[in-house]
């Protein structure tokens, strides 16, 4: 078995790999720090490159763009208020917010260092634990994922336990966009007032670039009182003080690389669902709930390895099953066919040392996130000294061409364009919108599965309490709702 | 432009109404109790709900506060600098969606970024060579290096 894994070690340094990993992390590094690009579409465009390599140098490729863009899509959501991936979106706030009271260095630094390190926990539970976990992951059916989805609806209306009603609308409104078009149960058009783009539902990334990208140069062009340069203070070492954080918050660490990994594994939900429960559980469990939202940087350091470890997680049932954890997996499960590598048992049976090979990638791939994220961020600090009144109007144009690429068509742009302007109106007049980025993402989810269950129950409502994990689950949900109001009335009663 | 609660709740009312007439004309699961109409029909009744509070909440502060206004501009209303920016920055997106398959990407991206330039206040004579630098720059990465097929509209020509 050494044997394997010495073959694994020098397929994986070979001279070629480590430069297909170093493009592939420049390429990663930029697809996610740009709004719009997502890593799924790093993936998908990495594809026809790696027809013409050997299976190692291709996931190689893929493996540590996907990681590098998870990661980067949190530097212009810091600097920027704008989220370069989804998963980064979850803290993109407190991120911000964070600079505003010049700590931008420990929200990039711990953003960076925790993300490489939920990424290895992933990777740590994928190498030891794939197969068992695997097959929990598959008895989730739609009345587990049912629950679930509730679950992290829940915890978008917890991110905004200070201005509940405003939140809740903004995560109904969220849910109502997700209703446009033919994806429903029924498969009827709905919403859709006869346009032919909206058959496909509204996209969810159009969305979130206007709601973050364009607001934000909306609430600039406006803005009587506007500081030339965004970064005016210099971003110091990104290093300093994550030792501490990580003494400070190891719960945290450890919390938000579990429930990632958990979340990537479940076939379906990837890392921008772990970040966005990550955050909220990281908020609903702190000791310092009311800093949330301020830039404290407890919230980054758990959704920052959520998301990466999301990442490792979803590859499990992909690796065992050929079940895609993911979008991203979705796309490498055809690679590693093209590749001779069929997902399955066999996998690890007949070729380990390729197997082997695939861990010593995550592993290298989250290690080497560490400098070259630190030389992106450097970067990035570079572009920021450009003056704001060229910067914006930049910035805004890349957001256009972003939106425009994902389904090359100029309706998304006019999205993007509705969703900025809403959002700019809604978020003066004390709106979050954060949760309806999360209504939209997990609402066609949750219609999904309640239909579908309801189908496969013959209506009966307690079919949703059957089976032991949906019932723990929906038990869980439950309490979640109503444990709250409980405890407060018996404290009253204990008080009176 | 910061409008009290209460018309924001009445809004969501009627979006709610709206929403409860429009799916009555859904078609339901032959078969099936729950159909297309029960997600829109429940996120209906909670925008309702939601609605009415903000309506009590709204009215609620106008009679606490001295802030009797319904509609409450910000500062920058008043300046027509701003409002003038704020109307080319919608306006130039527009301009894009409408025109960029005529006149193609590169040069609706420079009219783009050069009238934004000129509006933020960027120094005259910088205006057009950055414009047309970055709309390069952009072309490149995009249709170059990510094969994304932005339009050449009537620069087909010279195509490359």
């Amino acid at each position: 078995m050494s044997d394997a894994w010495i073959q694994a070690f020098s397929l994986v340094f070979e001279p070629y790999n480590m430069v297909v990993m170093l493009a592939a992390s420049l390429f990663g590094l930029f697809v996610g720090a740009v709004p719009g690009l997502t890593a799924t579409m790093a993936t998908a465009l990495l594809v026809p490159v790696t027809f013409f390599m050997a299976p190692i140098p291709a996931i190689a490729a893929i493996v540590t763009a996907t990681a590098m863009a998870i990661f980067s899509g949190d530097i212009p959501g810091c600097l920027l208020r704008m989220p370069g991936t989804p998963a980064s979106a979850a803290y993109t706030d407190e991120a911000y917010a964070m600079t505003r009271k010049g700590q931008a260095e420990l929200a990039l630094g711990a953003g960076l260092v925790f993300s490489a390190i939920g990424g290895l926990f992933g990777t740590a539970v994928l190498i030891v634990a794939a197969p068992t976990l695997a097959e929990f992951a598959l008895r989730f059916s739609s009345f587990e994922y049912f629950w679930l989805v509730l679950l992290g609806l829940t915890c978008a209306v917890f991110m905004t336990s200070d201005r509940p009603v405003k939140g809740f609308v903004s995560l109904l409104l969220g849910l109502l966009v997700a209703g446009v078009g033919l994806g429903n149960p029924a498969g009827i058009p709905r919403f859709t007032f006869g346009s032919t783009e909206l058959l496909g539902g509204i996209g969810m990334i159009p969305l979130m670039i206007g709601m973050f990208a364009i607001s934000e140069i909306l609430r600039y062009a406006v803005d009587t009182n506007p500081e030339m340069r965004i970064a005016d203070q210099p971003i110091g070492n990104v290093f300093r003080g994550i030792w501490r954080l990580a003494v400070k918050y190891p719960v945290q660490v450890l919390r938000g690389s579990t429930l990632g990994t958990l979340i990537g594994a479940l076939p379906g939900a990837g890392a921008d669902i772990a970040a966005w429960m990550s955050y909220a559980i990281s908020k609903k469990f702190s000791k310092e709930p009311q800093k949330f939202g301020t830039g404290h940087v407890e919230g980054i350091v758990e959704s920052g390895s959520a998301n990466n470890s999301a990442l490792a997680g979803a590859w499990i049932p992909a690796l065992v099953f050929g079940i895609p954890g993911d979008s991203i997996t979705a796309i490498v499960i055809g690679v590693l066919y093209m590749k001779n590598m069929n997902p399955g048992p066999s996998l690890f049976t007949n070729d380990p040392q390729k197997i082997y090979a695939v861990f010593l990638l995550f592993i290298v791939a989250n290690l080497i996130m560490i400098p070259l994220g630190f030389l992106c961020i450097k970067a990035a600090k570079r572009i920021l000294k450009v003056p704001r009144n060229v910067l914006m109007p930049v910035i805004m144009l890349f957001c256009v061409v972003g939106a425009f690429a994902i389904n090359n068509t100029a309706f998304d742009v006019t999205v993007m364009l509705i969703a900025g302007v809403a959002a700019f109106v809604l978020e003066r007049n004390g709106f979050p919108i954060a949760p309806a980025i999360l209504g939209v993402v997990l609402g066609g989810m949750l219609e999904e599965n309640f239909v579908t269950s309801m189908i496969k129950a013959d209506g009966r409502w307690f079919a949703f309490f059957e089976r032991p994990v949906a019932a723990t689950l929906g038990a869980l949900t439950l309490a979640v709702w109503f444990l709250p109001v409980l405890l407060r009335r018996l404290r009253q009663v204990a008080a009176a | 432009m910061k409008v009290n609660d209460a018309i924001w709740g009445a809004l969501l009312l009627a979006l709610a109404a709206a929403i409860l007439v429009h799916i009555q004309g859904f078609p339901t699961i032959p078969g099936q109790k729950y159909g297309p109409a029960l997600m829109p029909g429940v996120v209906a009744v909670s925008l309702a709900v939601c609605g009415a509070l903000l309506i009590i909440k709204g009215l609620a502060v106008r009679r606490t506060r001295e802030s009797r206004h319904w509609v409450r501009f910000d500062e920058w209303i008043t300046s027509s600098r701003h409002v003038v920016a704020l109307a080319l920055t919608i306006g130039v997106n527009v301009f894009y969606v409408l025109v960029v398959n005529q006149l193609g990407f590169i040069l609706t991206g420079v009219i783009y970024l050069s009238v934004l330039f000129w509006v933020f206040g960027v120094r005259s004579r910088w205006i057009v060579p950055i414009a047309l630098l970055v709309t390069l720059a952009i072309h490149y990465a995009f249709y170059k290096l990510l094969r994304v097929p932005l339009p050449w509209g009537i620069l087909q020509g010279i195509a490359w």
